[in-house]
């Protein structure tokens, strides 16, 4: 599904500032991979290069998803692939409500897929059933895009959107972190509520407590821009037990 | 029920180009180019005007032709523009198929009816449907109001500026020029004189006005001005919601608009006007377009209330400060304003707050948009005179910049001789950020869905103040004024 090769990058405005380093990477249909890295070593641009952040430039190297090369495809067309990406730091967007967004979102989706748009009101089913389920408050929600949510309430919406909005790949950009326990349980419970054959997530994390949770299948070392070990999920617990230190050389 | 004609009044805005950019092949009367005081008197003897109303005309001529030898035009606003030789204007253009009043719908030239059709104004039985009445003003020249008849049973009167003067001259004779005198400014003065035609309300005490009343406007002749004059009076304890809508076919050359807008609120009443502004903006290159100076003013008598909501995307200059006169004890005035200004658009406006009466209060929310080479200036001025015991003001004023060239600005004037008052004035100025493109993106929405959503979202505070169906025709007016300066 999604195939990595040979990734270099460097931030837009600086060339000189080079942050991945040769990553190769490959997930295969319903598959869970975890990225665990110690601060800087290129995690959460990893997760928004894949995106298309326009704040980072490939300098080498290939992204494909479906077979499909996406280097230079526009964020709104990977997202039409089946690409998500669920924010370390969702931004406030004032005025426009999370109803009318994820609408415009699912609509954009079936508009790229060809296929009708669903109506107001079974929109409205899914989306109050979805809201009770990631334990969102009814009133914030009829508010501004992310405006006034706590942190553990922006990333609950995170989770409402992919839930919404079922991509095929789903990137969790640090979903994790600054969450108390019973946010970290919805995001976990969201995450393993939408693993299915076809739908593979990519989990970008701190720490080793999201793994009690979400049982991934794979994990990554990402030290320098380079993934330097790959295992299996007992690798997370290694890395809990004895840091990052002898990774880096 | 203002959801019922939402959708022929929204169809079709998703042109790219100035969608109202067609001019109509109506014959035409035209007065001579140029101003005088044979003008002056062409105008009002062409509509029969009573001698009371010729001579306030000819006093407002006189006066204006003082400040124009003067070169008194207003010159303090933060626009430029090569000087208007108001010499080279034609004053009055009318249908020739209005020469006489039109009976009834068939009566009104058909490429009319057309035009208004394009406009997206039903002029049809359907309407009674959607609760509009309609008056329509084509140049200078009201062609058919609809439901008068069905508001005349309630006793409110809805008709040109015309009729008015011929029906109803005690209530015109009271009312015209008590708000904003004919010395008001240069441009109220050549409006008093010249105006051609207009739209007058009047809602009589203790009624609720049932419907929406809407005027459109639209400018045809090539080199002509428009003039036209709008005068609502709500008595005693009724209320009325009242739009105004405003177009102009595309032209190479600059038209100036100088329309005046009174509204007399009495004890207890209620008026909203909500105007959608949509004037030819000039060519991407800055060439024509409207030139918009207009007077507009309300005053709300005891625990009156006005509300003055506008969207301006249109004019090439928008010089428009919609003010209240706070006279009367608890009374209320509110400014709701989204302003856009792109490619080479200017626009400076505002509103006046005038508190007179105890406890009076006004609320101003200002949102302005720049984008290509577009200027925006906020200009306000809230004043608390000595008797306005316990006034309180909240002003908001907020810019949205969208690329590098464009330019807002926030000009702020408070005056208070009233130590009880109360103010507070916030502003802010933003972008629209890389993190909020990116995060709508990557939900799948293009960069023009984008930015439209983050706009629309910003302005929201003022859309909403707007009945429904103009507001989603606001929302679509944003979208089309800024494309090609997103993306």
């Amino acid at each position: 599904m999604l195939e990595i090769k040979n990734l270099h990058s460097s931030v837009t405005d600086d060339s000189n500032i080079k942050i991945l380093n040769g990553v190769n990477l490959s997930i295969s249909p319903g598959e869970v991979h975890v990225i665990m890295g110690p601060n800087g070593s290129g995690k959460s641009t990893l997760a928004n290069l894949l995106m298309g952040r326009p704040d980072y430039e490939i300098t080498e190297g290939e992204i494909k998803f479906d077979n499909k090369l996406i280097n230079e495809l526009p964020t709104d067309k990977r997202s039409h692939l089946g690409m998500f990406l669920a924010f370390q730091y969702p931004v406030e967007v004032p005025g426009v409500r999370p109803w009318q967004f994820l609408k415009a979102s699912l609509d954009s989706k079936y508009e790229a897929l060809d296929q009708e748009k669903i109506s107001v009101r079974e929109f409205n089913k899914i989306f109050e059933k979805n809201v009770e389920e990631v334990g969102i408050k009814s009133d914030l929600i009829k508010r501004s895009l992310n405006e006034g949510f706590s942190g553990g309430e922006k990333k609950r919406n995170e989770i409402l959107q992919l839930k919404i909005l079922k991509p095929k790949l789903a990137i969790m950009d640090e979903t994790d972190s600054g969450l108390d326990i019973d946010a970290l349980k919805v995001v976990s419970e969201g995450i393993n509520s939408m693993r299915s054959e076809e739908r593979s997530f990519l989990i970008v994390t701190h720490y080793q407590r999201l793994l009690n949770y979400v049982k991934p299948d794979f994990v990554h070392v990402l030290i320098g821009g380079e993934i330097v070990k790959s295992g299996r999920s007992e690798l997370a617990l290694e890395i809990e037990n004895s840091g990052y230190k002898s990774y880096i050389t | 029920m203002n959801q019922k004609n939402t959708i022929s009044r929204t169809t079709d805005l998703s042109n790219k180009d100035y969608k109202w950019g067609f001019s109509t092949n109506v014959d035409t009367e035209l007065a001579p180019k140029g101003l005088n005081e044979d003008i002056v008197r062409l105008i009002s003897s062409k509509k029969n005007e009573p001698k009371w109303l010729l001579d306030w005309r000819l006093k407002a001529y006189n006066y204006w032709t003082d400040l124009e030898s003067k070169k008194e035009e207003p010159k303090w606003s933060m626009i430029n523009y090569p000087g208007i030789d108001f010499q080279d204007i034609y004053y009055y253009a009318a249908p020739v198929s209005s020469e006489k009043s039109p009976e009834s719908l068939d009566d009104v030239d058909p490429e009319m009816l057309e035009a208004f059709d394009k406009l997206g104004i039903p002029l049809h039985e359907r309407e009674k449907l959607a609760g509009v009445a309609v008056d329509a003003v084509f140049d200078s020249v009201s062609v058919a109001t609809t439901f008068a008849d069905k508001l005349a049973e309630l006793g409110i009167i809805f008709c040109s500026f015309t009729e008015a003067v011929k029906n109803h001259p005690d209530l015109i004779k009271k009312y015209l020029g008590s708000v904003v005198p004919y010395t008001d400014n240069f441009y109220s003065a050549l409006n008093s004189a010249v105006f051609s035609d207009g739209s007058f309300a009047y809602i009589p005490p203790g009624v609720k006005c049932p419907m929406e009343l809407m005027t459109y406007f639209r400018i045809n002749t090539e080199g002509s001005g428009q003039f036209e004059r709008t005068l609502i009076v709500a008595d005693k304890d009724s209320y009325v919601s009242y739009l105004e809508g405003c177009t102009a076919p595309m032209r190479k050359s600059s038209q100036l608009h100088a329309a005046v807008v009174e509204l007399v609120a009495l004890e207890d009443s209620e008026i909203k006007y909500s105007t959608i502004q949509n004037w030819f903006p000039g060519t991407k290159d800055g060439e024509g377009g409207v030139y918009n100076f207009v007077t507009k003013r309300g005053r709300a008598e005891k625990s009156a209330k006005i509300s003055w909501t506008q969207v301006e995307t249109g004019s090439a200059i928008t010089w428009k400060y919609p003010s209240v006169i706070l006279k009367g004890d608890n009374s209320v005035g509110e400014f709701f304003s989204v302003a856009l200004a792109n490619n080479y658009q200017q626009a400076d406006t505002g509103t006046k707050m005038i508190h007179i009466g105890k406890n009076t209060k006004s609320t101003i929310v200002s949102k302005g948009i720049s984008a290509g080479k577009g200027n925006n200036t906020y200009r306000g001025s809230v004043q608390i005179l000595p008797k306005a015991e316990n006034a309180t003001n909240h002003t908001q004023c907020d810019s949205l910049l969208i690329g590098d060239k464009c330019g807002a600005h926030t000009v702020p004037y408070i005056e208070v001789k009233n130590p009880t008052a109360k103010l507070e004035h916030e502003a802010s100025t933003s972008k629209v950020s890389d993190d909020q493109l990116f995060y709508l993106m990557s939900r799948g929405l293009s960069e023009e869905e984008a930015h439209h959503m983050i706009i629309t979202g910003w302005s929201r505070d003022v859309i909403k103040e707007l009945p429904f169906e103009f507001a989603v025709e606001a929302s679509q007016l944003l979208k089309v004024s800024l494309e090609g300066a997103v993306g």
